[in-house]
């Protein structure tokens, strides 16, 4: 592998005090900037999305109310398995290139900088998902509400999707076995968002309301966002010894 | 016992006799009280009303169904303790619990569906409990697939400990959602976990083949970690006080 | 009647296949780890011999 600048050196300075705020704004700025450097590989990820939405109706026919039934779990599972294949982007390339011990020895505080890498992997992986999920909603019979009502559920999980699979992926860096295991690891975490999330939806249809779901799905969020940050930067203390 | 002495056992050295010495006696409680359990669960305790001889199955699911938690919990305890203080031995306590933990889960996990079939009419019927255990059953794979996929073992000590930790927070959370979303799409379900009411011989079997069971699972838990000690320990210089030439 | 009993007790009430798999099953599970345990340590116990390990204490102490 040539030498060449890493990531780290290029797009700036960290901070001179070591504020925790300071370094995870440092952090998802520089983690953005990197993402939309590969802005392929981002779309390569909603294709993803679509993709696996669209093997449904091939699977089960075209009956549209199957579909409709079947339409808030298939697009929550989707969004699950998307999130999962864009884990291992949050620390590979940093601990390839020697830059996450960079961040492990750095003056600003670790979890503030993991923070700043799982915000930064949210916004390009979740946040399109979110976006893009009302208009394949669509194509499984929901309604406007409904579809609006994925995209906020979809808004609400998909961080904690990302912060869960932070610990996952650190966890695994730099394994052989990589992606199976990660899923292997994850996936079980993943199950409350998902059943609150697809629930949501069908709480709404049966008239009863989604904000018991969705008030449950911003709870996990708030704990995990407490959480998840420390046991993603014990995990990758761990990886890096 | 004083602190000091506590601190000692918690070499792999010095817990190695401890453990070698204790299996005999937890193998044999198990087996007498497994000998006992089974003849009040088979013999003694009575047909039941709703549900004929089919309960029975209880004796071995209900104690299998708690050891899986109970030992889930021990593991993450170990866990605990392994990262807070660092040590060795804790670590292998952790890593010998699992597949016994696995194995009851598995249990769990059969005898539930056979007990399903005849009780209430279907093999699998998705219910919270039996959903949460293969659940569980998926966290102790993990645990033990993310050890064997590490090479270095303190590595692979602290990893699965961490992993452990999430797993162990994060199982009441789901097992509530996963109740609300049986409650959800059942409405008026039949719930296997509303058991037969219980007569006094059916209660005092499932209580003595539980305590059988936890008797079992540390004579083998102690019996593994003795295993794991000597593989990991192999280059040690000690190692060759515990290997008798003889044998 | 033993003979009755017997069979009585193997049919549970029509239920015997459902019981006693689940008996076997849980019989099977058990007597396989405890031979794969025992295996392993055996296994374990004689990596270590075959090294050449050196022993600081005789022979004949347990």
């Amino acid at each position: 592998m040539s030498v060449t600048v890493t990531s780290f050196d290029e797009v700036g300075d960290q901070p001179r005090d070591s504020s925790a705020w300071k370094g995870f704004a440092w952090s998802i700025a520089r983690d953005l900037r990197l993402a939309f450097r590969s802005r392929a590989e981002l779309g390569v990820l909603i294709l993803f999305y679509v993709i696996v939405v669209t093997l449904f109706p091939l699977a089960v026919g075209a009956d549209i109310a199957l579909l409709r039934a079947l339409g808030p779990g298939v697009l929550w599972v989707a969004a699950l398995l998307a999130s999962l294949l864009s884990l291992p982007r949050i620390f590979a390339a940093d601990f390839a290139d020697g830059s996450l011990e960079q961040l492990a020895l750095s003056t600003q505080p670790l979890p503030a900088l993991i923070s700043g890498k799982i915000a930064a992997h949210w916004i390009s992986t979740g946040l399109p998902l979110v976006l893009v999920s009302p208009l394949l909603g669509a194509q499984f019979g929901l309604t406007a509400g409904e579809g609006w009502l994925l995209a906020l559920g979809l808004l609400i999980g998909t961080p904690t999707l990302s912060l869960l699979g932070a610990i996952g992926a650190a966890l695994t860096l730099g394994l052989r076995a990589g992606g199976g295991l990660l899923a292997l690891l994850i996936l079980p975490l993943y199950v409350p968002i998902l059943i609150f999330g697809a629930g949501s939806i069908e709480a709404a249809r049966a008239g009863l309301g989604a904000s018991a779901q969705l008030s449950l799905l911003a709870a996990v969020l708030l704990a995990t966002v407490v959480g998840a940050p420390i046991a993603a930067t014990a995990a990758v203390r761990i990886a890096l010894d | 016992m004083s602190s000091i002495a506590w601190f000692k056992l918690a070499s792999p050295a010095s817990f190695f006799p401890l453990a070698r010495r204790l299996v005999p006696w937890f193998g044999a409680a198990a087996a007498v009280l497994a000998t006992i359990g089974l003849w009040v669960g088979l013999l003694v305790a009575p047909t039941d009303a709703q549900q004929g001889d089919a309960y029975r199955i209880i004796f071995i699911h209900v104690p299998a169904a708690w050891m899986s938690m109970f030992i889930y919990l021990v593991m993450a305890f170990w866990c605990a303790v392994s990262l807070t203080f660092n040590t060795r031995l804790a670590a292998m306590l952790a890593q010998a619990l699992a597949p016994t933990g696995a194995m009851f889960t598995f249990l769990a996990l059969v005898t539930g569906a056979m007990w399903g079939r005849p009780a209430w009419g279907t093999y699998w019927a998705w219910d919270a409990r039996m959903t949460s255990e293969l659940i569980l059953l998926f966290l102790y794979f993990g645990y033990m697939a993310l050890r064997n996929a590490i090479d270095d073992p303190r590595r692979a000590d602290r990893a699965s400990a961490v992993l452990a930790l999430v797993g162990v927070v994060n199982v009441p959370i789901i097992y509530f959602s996963v109740k609300w979303w049986n409650t959800l799409h059942q409405g008026a379900s039949v719930s296997l976990t509303s058991a037969p009411t219980m007569a006094a011989p059916m209660l005092a079997g499932m209580l003595v083949m539980a305590f059988a069971a936890w008797f079992y699972a540390i004579a083998i838990v102690l019996l593994r970690v003795q295993a794991i000690i000597v593989e990991r320990e192999k280059n040690a210089n000690w190692i060759g006080d515990l290997v008798p030439r003889t044998r | 009647m033993k003979e009755g009993g017997l069979s009585a007790f193997l049919a549970m009430g029509g239920y015997g296949f459902y019981v006693w798999t689940s008996y076997l099953v849980a019989a099977i599970a058990v007597a396989v780890e405890i031979i794969s345990v025992r295996a392993r340590k055996r296994a374990a116990m004689k990596s270590v011999r075959k090294s050449g390990h050196r022993v600081s204490v005789p022979d004949d102490i347990q």
